[in-house]
């Protein structure tokens, strides 16, 4: 009978989760955008040769790869790990956007409002000044990853000191205050330390320039059990978007609940900001657009933002590398310029909708 | 007969020194006429209270022997060790704070925060000396801050040996090596110089050919590139511009994914630069241009 019901309640989140049509379209984006970052790059290497190659890699088939070395390691060494680090980073911040989102009632949270980018900012510019962390070193994503924590972490010390009554409007407010606070640090430390402006202004743009398969092995474990969580509790974001005392009306423990979703979202997002940077947008076009389209709930948004976030951010990565081929661009100014105006068009044909 | 032609030797010869000194007394008077980048600049008489708000400025005025009439460098002058260091800021410059030390001749690379009017507002004479676009234009620069300071004679021969050095390093690289292809590091994710640059113009000095030049769509000289398109060029010559600010060496690059196999790793020519050096267009441009024939001369 508890089995039975546990099935029924699946059933019941399943049909209200997400529909089947945007399931396959979604997996169908994802999949699309990964071969077309995999296929399409500044060096040409043909399909038929991306594809032997990758046959040439798997055991028992004897394919020969028809490329040369150089071609190869364009392709696995250079081209695969940025589609992968795209894909993770991007899934990432969609679904701590839309975590975030939920849990603070605001449809403009996006995954840095409590302080993780301010804080990232000056781990990382802290490391580059004082340490003189190589830009490819490895303690350069642990200082950005500790700095986005601690400015989270300062961010729910000083919320919480305002009371219960006013939570998540003392958190978001909190953000703000230690994100002025730790910029001004941060600017401060870059102005004093002009010698090494270039190397902090590089990690603060934020892109897959450099991404290598180490950086994939540090961020994947962090994102996977963030991700996870946050999915695992979509059905609690539909319950708190009724409000806190309703929800606790409900049975639930607001205060906790809020706390284990943001430090999923905080944790994930440190992860993916130390190894690409800051890279704004994602977080919030991606969940809103699903929301616009698909459904409001939760148990859309959530795992629709994970997939659609890592395929979006793929594509905008595969245009900031080949619009002005072979240079690069910022790929903050592909997500802005490439999602601002589609999120207009959603925003605008989904007005009779609703 | 031997005494006249004697006496007539003496004669020319008086008068050979009198020209000479008599020149050379007449280019460095004072009040001179500078044509710098802020307009033709009127120096009275010989500054004596300099402040120098350009690394590359500073360079040039101990290098012909201004030194002594220098009071002050900004926080980013940092060659040479003797010259008087001071947190002045060349990016963020303080009026005020300039005003302080008095100077009768400031010396700027740019003219942040309109600092060249609000100076020549408080009666100080300022020279702007740009980032120069290629060796001519450095070698001008040197030679006005000379007649600028009273030293043209030493700047003539500063710029005299620049180029005698340079003539040199490029006859030192064998035909055979001119064709080799080139990629300069600014930082860790591939901002790059073309030729079109003063940096890349030293390397197109050597018949180098530079890979950053066909990513430039934009022209603005310093495109950032893609580390498939680096990998894919296999440049035969890697200058790492980037040891400095970011840690950059031979041993990073070869590390780096997929960068074993470029031509530059197999032949060890990844050559770590000063930073500073190649940022600034004084006169350790030879050095550097020495740092990179050597480079170029492995086979």
């Amino acid at each position: 009978m508890a089995v039975g019901s546990i099935r029924s309640a699946e059933a019941a989140v399943r049909a209200r989760g997400v529909p089947r049509p945007w399931r396959l379209l979604a997996g169908a984006f994802l999949a699309g955008s990964l071969l077309v970052g995999l296929g399409v790059g500044p060096v040409g290497i043909g399909v038929t040769g991306i594809v032997e190659s990758a046959l040439s890699h798997l055991p028992l088939l004897h394919v020969h790869s028809p490329l040369s070395s150089i071609d190869e390691a364009v392709l696995w060494q250079i081209r695969a790990p940025r589609v992968m680090l795209a894909a993770i980073v991007g899934g990432m911040l969609a679904v701590a956007g839309s975590s975030y989102q939920g849990v603070f009632h605001n449809p403009l949270a996006d995954p840095y409002l409590l302080g993780v980018a301010a804080g990232s900012g000056l781990g990382a510019t802290l490391a580059i000044s004082y340490a003189h962390v190589g830009h490819s070193g490895q303690l350069l994503p642990l200082c950005a990853f500790l700095g986005g924590l601690s400015a989270v972490a300062a961010t729910y010390v000083l919320g919480r000191s305002a009371g219960p009554a006013r939570a998540a409007g003392a958190l978001v407010l909190a953000g703000v205050t230690v994100t002025l606070f730790l910029t001004a640090i941060q600017t401060f430390v870059q102005q004093q330390h002009t010698n090494t402006l270039r190397d902090v202004y590089a990690w603060l743009l934020g892109g897959f320039s450099t991404a290598s398969w180490k950086q994939v092995a540090v961020a994947a474990p962090y994102v996977a059990v963030a991700s996870t969580a946050i999915v695992l509790h979509r059905r609690m974001l539909d319950v708190l978007s009724v409000g806190d005392d309703e929800a606790t009306s409900l049975g639930v423990d607001v205060a906790r609940l809020r706390l284990l979703l943001v430090i999923a979202a905080t944790a994930g997002t440190a992860a993916a900001v130390s190894v690409s940077g800051l890279i704004a947008f994602v977080g919030i076009i991606v969940p809103h657009t699903i929301r616009l389209l698909v459904s409001t709930s939760y148990r859309a948004v959530v795992p629709l933002s994970l997939v659609v976030g890592a395929g979006f951010l793929v594509l905008a990565d595969v245009l900031a590398r080949t619009i002005v081929s072979p240079a690069e661009l910022p790929i903050g100014v592909v997500t802005a310029f490439f999602g601002a105006p589609f999120f207009a068009v959603v925003l605008r044909s989904s007005r009779g909708m609703r | 007969m031997l005494r006249r032609s004697l006496v007539l030797l003496a004669v020319v010869a008086a008068a050979l020194v009198v020209t000479l000194t008599g020149g050379a007394a007449r280019r460095d008077a004072f009040p001179v006429t500078i044509h710098a980048a802020n307009g033709d600049v009127v120096i009275k008489s010989r500054p004596t209270r300099i402040v120098s708000l350009s690394p590359t400025g500073t360079e040039d005025l101990f290098a012909v022997g201004a030194g002594s009439q220098v009071i002050a460098v900004d926080n980013d002058s940092d060659y040479p060790k003797n010259a008087p260091h001071t947190t002045l800021s060349g990016y963020t410059p303080n009026i005020e704070a300039i005003a302080t030390y008095n100077p009768d001749l400031v010396v700027v690379s740019n003219d942040i925060g309109g600092v060249v009017s609000a100076l020549q507002k408080l009666g100080v004479t300022v020279l702007l000396e740009p980032a120069a676009d290629n060796l001519a234009q450095a070698y001008d620069e040197i030679r006005q801050l000379g007649q600028a300071t009273g030293h043209v004679q030493q700047a003539t021969k500063v710029v005299g040996g620049m180029e005698r050095s340079l003539t040199k390093l490029l006859r030192s690289v064998p035909k055979s090596q001119r064709h080799l292809t080139v990629y300069h590091e600014l930082d860790p994710t591939y901002y790059s110089a073309t030729s079109a640059t003063f940096i890349g113009r030293i390397y197109k000095l050597f018949g180098f050919r530079n890979i950053a030049d066909a990513a430039d769509t934009t022209h603005s000289g310093y495109p950032q590139l893609s580390a498939e398109y680096i990998v894919a060029s296999s440049p035969d010559i890697v200058v790492l511009a980037d040891t400095v600010c970011c840690g950059q060496t031979a041993a990073t690059v070869a590390a780096r994914p997929g960068w074993s196999g470029i031509s530059a790793v197999k032949h060890g020519r990844v050559i770590g630069v000063n930073d500073d050096i190649a940022s600034r267009w004084g006169p350790r441009i030879v050095d550097f241009a020495r740092a990179v024939a050597a480079a170029a001369r492995k086979k």
